[in-house]
């Protein structure tokens, strides 16, 4: 690579709606419930923002850009809608950011939403077949295919792979559900703020063998929106702006799905954007270096093969990990310290700037109950799709 | 009875794969497909199964139906094709998936089942030695129009009247056509609507009750029109070199065919055959569930799958991955890869436009992983799919079929079979698609 993100661009105010079950909601309320407290964090005025990027992934949360620059009255600005499946708020920041370090603007919003839950039944519409590397669209043929069951192949996969018996892996992948449930209890923005034992998430229903019901993240609607500016003025709009240091996507290259060669126990592109974010961020060593993260838990599986391909853990030894807990909040490297997507939900759009926004607030020491001591470096993780057909980002933020 | 993913359609691809097991495919000239319950009224049946089975485009296909004497009508219309030197080689299939009405004595004695045989003049097993046919517009039982049922006039009056007469007279018929008398036969096969009236039928017509052919009714029910020739394949798999048998069927009347077996019918055994699919049946214990699966009870479905509307242009641009299963394999690195791509997958190789077609339907491949999903609108939850890794090479993501998710493992060795995937009911659309089926181990 020839140039970096680094140190170009940086964050100067967040916003992020309770998720959840937000019956009394629309696409647009939320949409203006999270710019509001992200303009107020900037401390700048509408009419200070010179471009934005609106990111939804479903199209009845977006048609084209004109609900965000509608909701939020936005005075005729450039505004771009982005879809990157669950990467899609990502994306909108990515957008955003990638215009403030050209040059060609000096603030910019990204604003990520979903509102899932007017669906009429739980979990997400039926685009899944879509996602199919070289299986093509509209043939209605593929097997109907729901999120859990195309990650529950995964963990079928990663215990054959490593020697590890149904019921010693869905111990393991519980433990993951276990502590974010714990931290969800910490968050009033969460969408899930209970306890849960291995017990319970061991008995859950099965959803998808081997995946049970609290393997599974919740389906809620959200918002969340930040506003960047170019770093060199970043300390002109307040004291601790947090820093761009990585922003790196992968989308699968169609071998995983149809070359024999992928392995279904680990994330390709995951390991490959995580590789590219390190270089760009100057990092070396992942597991001692990355002080926190969010990442993608859609399912208990995904959270546990990511632990592995980002390097906090070497291949197969996520379970020593996770059982010593490396991961939870007073852990050596916690990940999820919000809830993650398990607890405080999985509004498709506006995951990637929830995570951001935890990532934000604890470098910036107003995490409350949950802030986690001093932390230098964060690393959000989205991922689109299912394991063998996918994208993912992977953004690095310091301060 | 057939599974929930099973019809008349798919029954005959399964049976036309085991048949053409070790012949050149490419060397098929003709496909006639005879059933009483074809999924589609007009769109020609036999088109789509010469497409599953990756037939040439160059050869005649044709649907034969309207009675459950259709079968060995077209094998008949096979035999005169090939005498009459107009194709080399001829597939017939038969296949019937009859539906009782719940409480008849249909739904008693009915069961599914397909045969299937290669008609030709080279390397013949059993040579067609005549025929006698008798057709009467007997109108024993019938369908019209939107009936999903038959009607059925009284079962004494099929009997006396019709059963035992017509398949009698063909018999009787053929023996003194081709001058042979019924101690001249090894195996005689006809179908058998009423157990003892099969029995006695055949002790009238002069048959020791060994020379008659099992009839099945109790292993598999009246399968219609591939019975006669369900049994003629039974018979096959037991027979000997010089043996005679004969074979009649039974709806408006009657074909009956004897055929002479020659010294190849060892080389046609080593197929599945009869005794190995009957075999591989598996208990259905829940009444609702069967009904669930002919779509005779309105069950409660998920919005989560309702379905987009099938887009037949896109079906049609495709067909031969999906129909057929066809995909591709790069002629610079060998790798297969479905369905067919344009750019080569392998990640060193990056060739473009340079594959040729590659059919997966006859290679076995492992379970890769595979999943049981509750959330699906499968009739059987849970779901069962998984992925595929091809014999050779290649990989997809497919139904897993006929199996129970607790007797999977990762890496058991599966085959390919032809299912309907869905019914498109507001646009009148059958899909069908490609499945894995365990093999036993």
């Amino acid at each position: 690579m020839a140039g970096s993100i680094k140190d170009r661009v940086a964050i100067i105010g967040m916003g992020c709606t309770k998720f959840g079950e937000r019956w009394d909601t629309s696409a647009s309320d939320l949409m203006v419930e999270a710019f509001k407290e992200c303009i107020e964090d900037a401390r700048i005025e509408k009419k200070d923002i010179e471009a934005a990027w609106s990111g939804t992934c479903f199209q009845e949360s977006g048609f084209s850009a004109m609900p965000l620059g509608q909701a939020l009255k936005l005075p005729f600005l450039p505004v771009t809608r982005v879809e990157n499946f669950c990467a899609t708020g990502s994306e909108a920041l990515r957008g955003a950011s990638y215009a403030v370090a050209s040059g060609v603007y000096d603030i910019a919003l990204a604003v990520g939403v979903e509102k899932l839950k007017d669906w009429g039944y739980g979990g997400l519409p039926g685009m899944i077949d879509q996602a199919i590397a070289g299986q093509r669209f509209g043939t209605g043929v593929t097997p109907y295919q729901s999120a859990p069951g195309l990650f529950a192949m995964m963990a079928t996969r990663y215990f054959a792979k490593y020697g590890i018996s149904p019921e010693e892996g869905k111990k393991i992948i519980g433990m993951v559900s276990v502590k974010s449930h714990h931290n969800g209890t910490l968050n009033p923005k969460a969408h899930l703020q209970r306890e849960v034992t291995i017990d319970q998430v061991m008995k859950a229903p099965i959803i998808a063998w081997p995946l049970g019901l609290f393997d599974c993240c919740g389906v809620s609607d959200g918002g969340a929106a930040a506003i960047v500016v170019r770093a060199d003025m970043a300390k002109k709009f307040r004291p601790d702006p947090v820093y761009i240091k990585a922003l790196q996507i992968a989308v699968s290259s169609g071998e995983e799905s149809i070359y024999t060669d992928y392995d279904y126990a680990h994330v390709e592109t995951g390991y490959r954007a995580g590789m590219r974010a390190f270089q760009e961020a100057g990092v070396k060593n992942p597991r001692e270096e990355i002080s926190m993260a969010e990442l993608h838990d859609c399912f208990s599986i995904t959270e546990t093969v990511s632990y592995e391909d980002l390097g906090f853990s070497s291949r197969g030894k996520a379970k020593d990990d996770i059982l010593a807990g490396r991961f939870n909040l007073d852990g050596e490297q916690p990940v999820q310290p919000d809830g993650g997507l398990k607890c405080f939900g999985h509004p498709i759009g506006a995951s990637g700037l929830r995570m951001m926004y935890e990532m934000y607030k604890q470098l910036q020491g107003k995490a409350g109950p949950r802030q986690i001591k001093n932390p230098k470096m964060g690393l959000t993780h989205n991922m689109g799709g299912y394991p063998a057909g996918n994208v993912i980002s992977v953004l690095i933020v310091g301060l | 009875v057939a599974n929930y993913d099973e019809d008349a359609l798919t029954m005959a691809v399964a049976s036309a794969m085991n048949c053409l097991e070790g012949f050149d495919r490419g060397k098929v000239d003709a496909l006639y497909f005879a059933t009483t319950t074809a999924p589609y009224a007009e769109r020609q049946n036999a088109g789509m199964i010469a497409t599953a089975l990756d037939l040439r485009a160059d050869i005649q296909t044709a649907d034969f139906t309207g009675s459950t004497k259709a079968g060995t009508t077209a094998l008949l219309s096979a035999y005169n094709a090939v005498g009459a030197g107009s194709a080399k080689s001829v597939l017939v299939c038969t296949s019937d998936c009859r539906l009782g009405k719940p409480g008849s004595s249909q739904e008693m004695i009915c069961g599914d089942g397909a045969a299937a045989f290669l008609l030709g003049d080279d390397g013949v097993a059993a040579s067609l030695g005549g025929s006698y046919s008798v057709s009467y517009d007997f109108a024993d039982h019938q369908r019209v129009g939107d009936d999903k049922y038959d009607r059925s006039w009284e079962d004494r009056w099929i009997r006396d009247a019709g059963y035992s007469k017509f398949i009698p007279e063909a018999v009787s018929g053929l023996l003194k056509k081709c001058n042979l008398s019924p101690k001249d036969i090894a195996k005689v096969c006809y179908p058998c609507l009423y157990a003892r009236d099969h029995a006695n039928m055949g002790r009238k017509l002069g048959f020791d009750p060994a020379q008659i052919q099992d009839h099945m009714l109790t292993a598999v029910g009246y399968t219609g029109t591939p019975n006669a020739l369900m049994m003629l394949a039974a018979a096959l798999e037991d027979a000997k070199p010089g043996d005679r048998i004969l074979a009649a069927s039974y709806g408006n009347g009657s074909d009956a065919i004897f055929f002479q077996v020659t010294d190849e019918i060892e080389r046609a055994k080593n197929k599945r055959g009869i005794k190995e699919y009957l075999s591989s049946k598996k208990p259905l214990s829940n009444y609702e569930k069967y009904l669930h699966f002919r779509d005779m009870i309105p069950v409660e479905e998920s919005p989560r799958t309702e379905l987009s509307p099938t887009w037949i242009s896109t079906q049609w641009r495709e067909h031969k991955w999906i129909v057929g299963f066809v995909g591709s394999r790069c002629k610079r690195c060998g790798t297969p890869q479905y369905p067919g791509q344009r750019v080569c997958v392998k990640p060193d190789c990056g060739a473009i436009d340079e594959m040729e077609d590659y059919r997966f339907s006859d290679k076995k491949g492992r379970l890769f992983t595979y999943t049981g999903d509750n959330l699906g609108t499968c009739p059987d939850l849970p779901g069962v799919y998984g992925m595929v890794d091809f014999e050779g090479g290649g990989r997809a993501l497919l139904d897993v079929t006929d199996c129970n998710l607790d007797e999977l493992k990762v890496d058991m060795p599966v085959e390919m079979s032809f299912r309907r995937k869905y019914y498109d009911k507001q646009r009148g659309v059958y899909s069908y698609w490609w499945k894995a089926v365990p093999l036993k181990q």
